[in-house]
């Protein structure tokens, strides 16, 4: 982008573009992406997809955001604090199995009902699922962190000269 | 009861390092407080695991309730409850160190949680039944290991952590490699269901020499074997002493556990081959340890280069693979856990009060603090074998079984490393506490009461080990019959099948 603008005479280019088509692109796509990242934890119990997928590509789809504004504004966005998301993921995945041994079972036995909905029919009801849930936030909240740890220093260098909207 | 007990020494400092991320990183009289708490639970824990597997044998968890041979199962051997008793103890005696040393600022960066992923870590490959679990164990505690040896972010850590990522990245992908020709080899991942798999083939099972290079090549680079040892004197010796003394007890001896676990289990077909190359390597670590012990006058390298020959020691027990070279080798293990720790926490003591590590510059401590000198020289004592001292009995049945099998070059080896150890550490007594008093205003005035309380408890706890040793023996005994005899290990798969 910044070469293009260049070879077409701009010399005095603003380190973070404020190209409107992709902020808002990447608005939608955000949502495009997070909803497929839920379909793909859901599908994940006897397909293939999970917690760890469904996670990545949440934080994929943040990144997007992170691309298109910079930290300052994604971090006006989501007012989350990646290191208690780990840990509310992990606190999530453990505690589920171990309320599940009060069944009597080795840890990680999960458990599992049918319920009978009045639309949806015949739904299959998994702690396994609640187990995934905590998977997907840690892995979410990981990757975030560890790519917001990379860019940061760069970010916060950028950001000072960066448009101020 | 024995679904929940194997997994305790895995649950408890998991859920310890989540309660202290949670907490957040500000508050660090709270992170000492519950880091200690848990480290004394699974004291309390391993001990209640001991007194189990002794009263009635073995015990397993199927994870998930799937069946033994395909999902995983926690086994909690006599070998496995003892080394697990062994890092809980050291733990504790870490966690309470690291009170008045490590220093507020490196806690404040999830120290203490990175210690309990990491214990947990090494508690799970030490009772995994399962060889591909063991191997996600190993990434557990390597991945914490990581952050600990890089905490603080000096220059020289993040030099040798760099070091280290790489050879240990590198050794656990040939880790994955090794799983991967074994189990195409055998058709399995439970380590049980592979021994009785192997003992039962009667054919050509030339193809596990391979897999046991393999293998030898990633274990021996995690327990600084020679020749893949050259790592570890630089890593070591980089983090702080709480850390460094963590590393030294423990990391190390999980590569040696699972060397041993594999050895006795997997390669039972062509041993003239697989454990003479151990026992080599063994002999080879053995005498690259003791010159290096030798070669340096700084204190932390010194007793650096002393893990080597203890390494070297309990492979070399571990190799001959017979009654009394195995029980030697899990007693000796198990001492050398403790007597590292206690020895690293010591030094670790006299450079923090000094502010040296270099023992030609320090003299005449004997006068400022006889208590610690003594204790240093009777550790000395300890890890070279001075009789009533638990490193006599495991030196005695190790070089027992090495004459026995007509390795008496070995067994001098190893006699005369106990000459080298009781050397390289009576010099640090010597130069440190004896001779020409050095400036004692230039001492320190740190606070020190938890430093003798971690580095004594280790000491005590020596001397005990040695002088109960004939009533542990049959602990010892049985914990290395699952080596010599590994049927009694696998045993528990028939019950299954």
């Amino acid at each position: 982008m910044k070469s293009t603008l260049k070879k077409l005479g701009y010399n005095r280019v603003h380190k973070q573009m404020n190209d409107v088509f992709l902020k808002y692109t990447a608005k939608v796509v955000f949502l495009v992406i997070i909803t497929f990242s839920i379909n793909l934890f859901f599908s994940g119990h006897y397909t293939p997809g999970g917690g760890f997928v469904g996670g990545l590509l949440a934080a994929g789809a943040i990144i997007l955001l992170l691309l298109a504004y910079d930290l300052k504004t994604l971090r006006k966005m989501l007012r989350i604090d990646d290191k208690r998301t780990i840990t509310l993921g992990l606190a999530i995945s453990f505690i589920i199995p171990i309320l599940l041994m009060f069944f009597g079972t080795p840890l990680f036995t999960h458990q599992y009902t049918y319920l009978q909905l009045p639309v949806f029919g015949e739904v299959p009801i998994h702690t396994a699922v609640i187990f995934d849930v905590g998977v997907y936030i840690t892995v979410a909240g990981t990757t975030l962190l560890i790519i917001t740890l990379l860019a940061s220093e760069q970010f916060m260098a950028e950001s000072e000269g960066a448009d101020k909207e | 009861m024995t679904d929940i007990i194997p997994i305790l020494p895995i649950l408890i400092p998991v859920i310890s390092g989540i309660i202290l991320l949670g907490v957040g990183r500000t508050n660090v009289y709270l992170h000492r407080v519950i880091a200690s708490l848990t480290a004394l639970l699974m004291v309390i824990v391993s001990i209640v695991i001991v007194y189990y597997v002794a009263q009635y044998g073995i015990i397993v968890t199927h994870v998930g309730n799937w069946e033994a041979p395909f999902g995983i199962s926690l086994v909690v051997d006599m070998l496995a409850a003892l080394l697990v008793l062994a890092t809980s103890i050291v733990t504790f005696a870490v966690v309470v160190y690291s009170f008045q040393s490590i220093g507020p600022a490196r806690e404040r960066f999830f120290y203490y949680p990175m210690i309990m992923f990491m214990i947990s870590g090494i508690n799970g490959a030490f009772t995994t039944g399962d060889i591909f679990n063991m191997f996600v164990f190993f990434e557990v505690f390597l991945l914490a290991s990581y952050v600990l040896i890089t905490t603080g972010g000096t220059k020289v850590q993040l030099q040798e952590g760099f070091k280290y990522l790489l050879v240990n990245i590198l050794s656990s992908n040939f880790f994955v490699l090794a799983v991967a020709y074994l189990y195409s080899a055998v058709g399995s991942l439970n380590m049980a269901d592979i021994h009785n798999k192997l003992a039962a083939f009667d054919g050509d099972a030339s193809i596990m020499s391979l897999v046991a290079v393999v293998m030898l090549f990633v274990f021996a680079t995690k327990a600084g074997l020679f020749p893949f040892y050259f790592w570890l004197p630089g890593s070591y010796f980089a983090p702080p002493m709480p850390i460094m003394a963590l590393f030294g007890a423990l990391l190390t001896k999980v590569g040696v556990y699972a060397i041993a676990r594999v050895y006795s289990l997997f390669f039972i077909d062509n041993t003239g081959f697989t454990h003479q190359m151990l026992m080599l390597l063994a002999v080879l670590t053995i005498v690259m340890g003791s010159i290096g012990a030798i070669a340096y006058s700084d204190m932390k390298k010194i007793v650096i280069y002393n893990i080597l020959i203890a390494i070297g020691i309990i492979i070399a027990g571990i190799s001959m693979m017979d009654e009394a070279g195995t029980i030697g080798a899990t007693y000796y293990l198990i001492n050398d856990i403790i007597i590292k720790a206690g020895l690293f926490l010591l030094v670790g003591f006299i450079i923090y009060r000094t502010g040296e590590s270099d023992i030609t510059k320090l003299g005449g401590l004997m006068k400022v603090h006889p208590v610690t000198g003594w204790m240093l020289l009777i550790s000395a004592f300890g890890l070279a074998g001075v009789p009533p001292l638990p490193g006599f009995y495991g030196k005695l049945f190790i070089v027992t079984s090495l004459f026995d099998n007509g390795h008496v070059i070995s067994g001098i080896i190893v006699l005369l490393s106990s000459l080298v150890v009781l050397y390289s550490i009576l010099r640090i007594f010597i130069s440190v506490f004896w001779g020409e008093s050095m400036d004692f205003t230039k001492l320190k005035p740190i606070s020190y009461d938890k430093l003798l309380f971690s580095s004594f408890l280790m000491v005590i706890i020596m001397v005990a080990f040695g002088f109960g040793a004939d009533a542990l023996y049959p602990l010892f005994d049985s914990a290395a019959q699952s080596l010599y005899e590994p049927s009694s290990y696998s045993g528990y798969l028939l019950g299954v099948e």
